[in-house]
């Protein structure tokens, strides 16, 4: 069984000698044209170009503006409201005016910087708040989702509690910056190599940018250094800007942005001000909870309404609400348009709840995981015949930490051990679907495994002890305080634009036995190839190196999702699950006779085919079939089944199941600077039956990084004129090698999904990014040590931030 | 303006005209020199992608002027193998994953390799983790990188006592 093991990243062998090729490393045809776009200065402006001194400057083939360009081509995944340059009028700093082709990509950018641009500006909606004022926004009004009689029950609530979260936007940071190229083909033909997440839209965007049909654009994606949702939308204008040149010069076009260029004029995570108002019992219940969340979408629509979507339906994170309202206000700004971001909104929609979790604890006195799992959605019960909950991790027990020099690099030394997690779980029942355990929009909960997982991390951290560890250090140390958090994720597992819940592949047998795959998933570091060849080699029961991966390619598979909502493995697995099971079951059609045996009998195991006693080689039954003249390849195909969601309502099942984590977190802050530091972090995560535990260990230690980073380190600044400030690593802090906390566990929790998803796994690239929330809590927990007021820490809790809360703690 | 100098790549001796002395050595490298396995993440040398070896020393090549390397030793991640052999260093960043993407590795690679050389770091993991902050890996395969890094470092002095013994 080639299913459930460790095995490294595909292509490993190439990315440690440097073979692996991202498209900025192919080798380039001779010819190859160079582009740069020409960017405007202003947030909002009516521009006038003046080109001369750019189409005379030396090396420049072709130099496009707005009138050269007739049907202008749209760069838009939605609402068609992005056209490839600016028409006239500017609507953000960063908004590409013109297009220059040379014959070299640093001769196309010293020739754009030539331009003289005229500027009239006009004003420009900056923020959230200009953008309420001028009722700057995307659809006629908010979104609402409503359960029950929020305002009665929060009136009648014993305890309120009321505030503002500021939710920091982020960069994608994804190391292989956006590119593409693009060769003309015979007959008006293209072919594109993009890095992006989503080959089909670059298809479609580029056909229609081209007049031509789909048919004759070929997109093919072999790996991107990292996409994170940067390359969902955002490859768009490039791929869009390469063919357009390559059809009017008949020479291969490339491009890529220069890293300040991609922070300027691509979008980023969505910023949100989440205002919230609810009602508690003594006790830490809520009884009723208002959102009221203001999303900053920037210029264009982009992905930005199911962004916004999603951040309504995860505004409960793991709570049974017993009435809940969220309103949802998409503005229209005068910055790049946010975008798609690993949580596409659920981890902003978090931050309110958990948010509203600690402070509820702090005006009742409660202890704040008391709170979280006095509201907990109702558990799954624990099926009788399987046991649950494994045994204590080892690692994960009696790691004390120093108590002395905190704020020290270099404090704490302790193996960490992660790579080889200890796994718990179990099967678990389905809770019967009860309105009364219904999510805010409806759908009812029932495979919630939190409270078992929770009782499991806070018992192998010593969450208990560590808290009175750090309570008693705080009372003694007036300058170093420290925080601890154990947070929940509770995460929606399907695209909530249903349809796209469909993925297709194609897998052939070569008459010597290789098989060759290929699916509509894209490979951007997630482990999706590899994770799918596993599937493929096992149902075929053949080593991994009998199965060849290749490129994601348009031409080979039609019609694909972008590898996005962390459904890769989910939707691809099982279609390419679907095409084995075709080629299967004509093998034993062929060979039935031979081995004496039912065709259904016969089984794929260690390169052999075998009934009973009866086998013969893998080889062997390829020759006979192809000998018989019966076909060795196959398409496969899924949908996703049991879903349907009305977005409008805000009613349904959007998901076909929810995958489950539990962080704690332990930092220190110095009061002095707001400088602060995880000390140490254990996370228990579901992957389900895991497909490949190394790959989605390190999916869970990526993402809970990206998202620690997300909100404590990385800001985002624009200045009073609209213009980015952070465009580069060196003012933009993502965390590095040694900002990864001292201690660090990570164990899964191995529970198979009750689902029918592939080997029953479950989704694990985007959940495990909002277990950095706990980093946040716990350092909100060390500023509300300071002093006895509510510090009201915002995101990002830069040291900044921290120094403000604690102040703010003191009074 | 024609810029003449002459430098050993990966073992080969290559003479090089330069007709802008503003070129990089990892442009010369990824654009003339067709060794694109040295990567350019963010050009500024803020991001370490791509670090290479100048006469041994780990150094970020989009900050370096090729013009200033007239006679010097240039190893690239596609020099380190000694033909099928793999080096330690990569050896260890397959056995421990040590990335996901991919993009960031053969910078990882290299300081690493620098990183050990400069004998600094032993196998301290927090020494390690320091050494190698210069090299980001959005990924945050950090955990596998610095695993990797410390076993190379262990095998790399036990195979040195070997020979010296
Ligand atoms: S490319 Fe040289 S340091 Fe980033
Ligand atoms: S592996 Fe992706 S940036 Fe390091």
């Amino acid at each position: 069984m080639t299913v459930a093991k460790p095995l490294p990243h595909d292509a490993a062998r190439l990315h440690v000698t440097g073979g692996a090729r991202y498209v900025d490393d192919l080798p380039t045809p001779p010819g190859t044209l160079h582009l740069a776009f020409g960017l405007s200065a202003k947030a909002r402006a009516k521009v006038t170009l003046g080109l001369e001194a750019v189409r005379a400057s030396a090396g420049v083939a072709l130099v496009l503006g707005p009138g050269d360009l007739d049907p202008m081509p749209d760069c838009s995944p939605s609402a068609h409201d992005e056209p490839l340059l600016a028409m006239g009028e500017a609507f953000y700093a960063g908004h590409p005016l013109f297009l220059v082709a040379a014959e070299s990509h640093l001769l196309a950018r010293k020739a754009a910087a030539k331009a003289e641009i005229g500027y009239e500006e006009l004003d420009a909606i900056l923020t959230i708040e200009d953008a309420i004022a001028a009722d700057s926004r995307f659809e006629d009004g908010p979104r609402v989702y409503e359960k029950g009689d929020v305002m009665a029950a929060i009136s009648r609530a014993p305890h309120l509690v009321e505030g503002r979260v500021l939710v920091g936007g982020q960069e994608h940071f994804y190391l292989e910056g956006q590119s593409a190229l693009a060769i003309p083909t015979e007959d008006g033909g293209m072919v594109v190599h993009s890095s992006s997440q989503h080959p089909t839209e670059i298809q479609h965007k580029v056909a229609d940018a081209l007049g031509r049909a789909m048919h004759d654009v070929k997109v093919e994606v072999r790996r991107m250094g990292g996409g994170f949702g940067g390359k969902e939308s955002q490859g768009n204008h490039l791929a869009i800007a390469c063919a357009v040149v390559a059809a009017r010069t008949g020479r291969p076009v490339k491009m890529r942005y220069d890293r300040d260029d991609d922070f300027v004029v691509t979008g980023k995570r969505h910023d949100f001000r989440i205002d919230y108002r609810a009602g508690f019992d003594g006790e830490g219940r809520c009884l009723g909870v208002d959102f009221v969340q203001y999303c900053r979408c920037g210029w264009s629509m982009d992905l930005s309404l199911p962004v916004a979507d999603r951040a309504m339906l995860h505004a409960d994170n793991a709570y049974l609400l017993p009435a809940a309202r969220i309103t949802s206000h998409r503005l229209k700004t005068n910055t790049q348009s946010a975008t798609a971001f690993r949580g596409f909104g659920g981890p902003q929609g978090m931050v309110g709840i958990e948010r509203v979790m600690d402070h509820a604890a702090h005006v009742l006195g409660l202890d704040p995981l008391e709170v979280r799992r006095a509201n907990y959605y109702r558990e799954a019960p624990v099926a009788a015949s399987e046991a649950s909950g494994g045994s204590i991790s080892g690692k994960m027990k009696g790691q004390p930490l120093p108590t002395a020099d905190l704020a020290g690099r270099g404090s704490v030394k302790v193996e960490t051990g992660s790579g080889k997690a200890t796994r718990y779980g179990g099967a678990h029942s389905r809770v019967p679907a009860t309105a009364e355990n219904a999510t805010p929009y409806g759908m009812e909960v029932t495979d919630f495994i939190l409270h078992e997982m929770t009782e499991t991390l806070a018992r192998d951290c010593e969450f208990e002890a560590r808290k009175a560890a750090v309570a008693e250090w705080n009372a003694a140390n007036p300058v170093l305080k420290r925080g601890i958090a154990l947070t929940p994720v509770k995460f929606g597992i399907s695209f909530t634009l249903t349809h796209l819940n469909q993925a297709g592949a194609l897998v052939h047998v070569y008459q010597d036995g290789s098989v060759s795959m290929n699916h509509g998933g894209t490979e951007m570091g997630q482990g999706l190839f590899q994770k799918v060849a596993q599937v493929a080699a096992s149902r075929f029961g053949l080593p991994m190196e009998r199965v060849r991966i290749t490129a994601t390619d348009t031409a080979k598979v039609p019609n694909t999702s972008a590898t996005a909502a962390s459904s890769g493995s989910d939707l691809n697995g099982m279609a390419v699950k679907a095409a084995c099971d075709a080629i299967r079951d004509r093998i034993a059609e062929v060979v039935a006779a031979e081995l004496q045996a039912e065709p259904a009998a016969i089984v794929f195991e260690d390169g052999q085919v075998r009934a009973g006693e009866a086998s013969m080689s893998w080889e062997e039954a390829i020759a006979k079939t192809y000998m018989a003249r019966v076909s060795l390849s196959a398409t496969g195909f899924y949908a996703t089944p049991g879903i349907e969601w009305d977005r409008i309502a805000g009613r349904g099942r959007p998901f076909y199941y929810f995958a489950y984590g539990a962080a704690c977190s332990e930092v220190v802050i110095d009061t002095l600077t707001g400088e602060n530091r995880i000390l140490r972090t254990d996370i228990l995560h579901d992957c389900g039956a895991s497909l490949n535990p190394a790959i989605d260990i390190g999916q869970i230690e990526g993402g809970f990084v990206q998202g620690a980073g997300w909100l404590t380190t990385e800001e985002l600044v624009w200045d009073g004129a609209g213009r980015l400030r952070t465009h580069a690593p060196s003012t933009y802090k993502i965390p590095a090698c040694s900002d990864r906390p001292g201690v660090f566990n990570v164990a899964l929790w191995d529970g198979a999904n009750r689902e029918e998803t592939i080997y029953r796994s479950k989704a694990v690239g985007e959940p495990p990014l909002m277990l950095g929330i706990s980093v946040w809590s716990a350092l909100a927990q060390a500023c509300a040590a300071c002093g006895p007021n509510w510090p009201d820490l915002q995101t990002p809790a830069t040291a900044e931030a921290v120094l403000a809360a604690v102040g703010r703690a003191r009074g | 303006m024609s810029l003449s100098i002459s430098l050993t790549v990966n073992g080969d001796r290559c003479d090089v005209d330069l007709d802008d002395p503003r070129v990089t050595l990892l442009d010369l490298l990824r654009e003339r020199m067709a060794l694109p396995g040295t990567k350019k993440g963010c050009d500024r040398g803020q991001c370490g992608a791509c670090t290479v070896l100048v006469n041994g020393r780990r150094i970020n090549s989009c900050l370096t002027l090729a013009v200033t390397l007239n006679g010097a030793e240039v190893t690239t991640i596609e020099g380190l193998a000694a033909g099928e052999d793999l080096h330690p260093v990569q050896t260890a960043f397959i056995e421990h994953d040590g990335f996901q993407c991919g993009y960031c590795t053969p910078g990882q690679i290299m300081s690493a390799v620098g990183l050990i050389a400069e004998g600094q770091a032993g196998d301290d993991a927090e020494r390690i983790r320091e050494g190698m902050s210069g090299n980001l890996c959005r990924c945050s395969a950090y955990h596998g990188i610095t695993e990797a890094v410390q076993d190379a470092a262990r095998r790399m002095a036990s195979a040195d006592e070997r020979k010296s013994a």
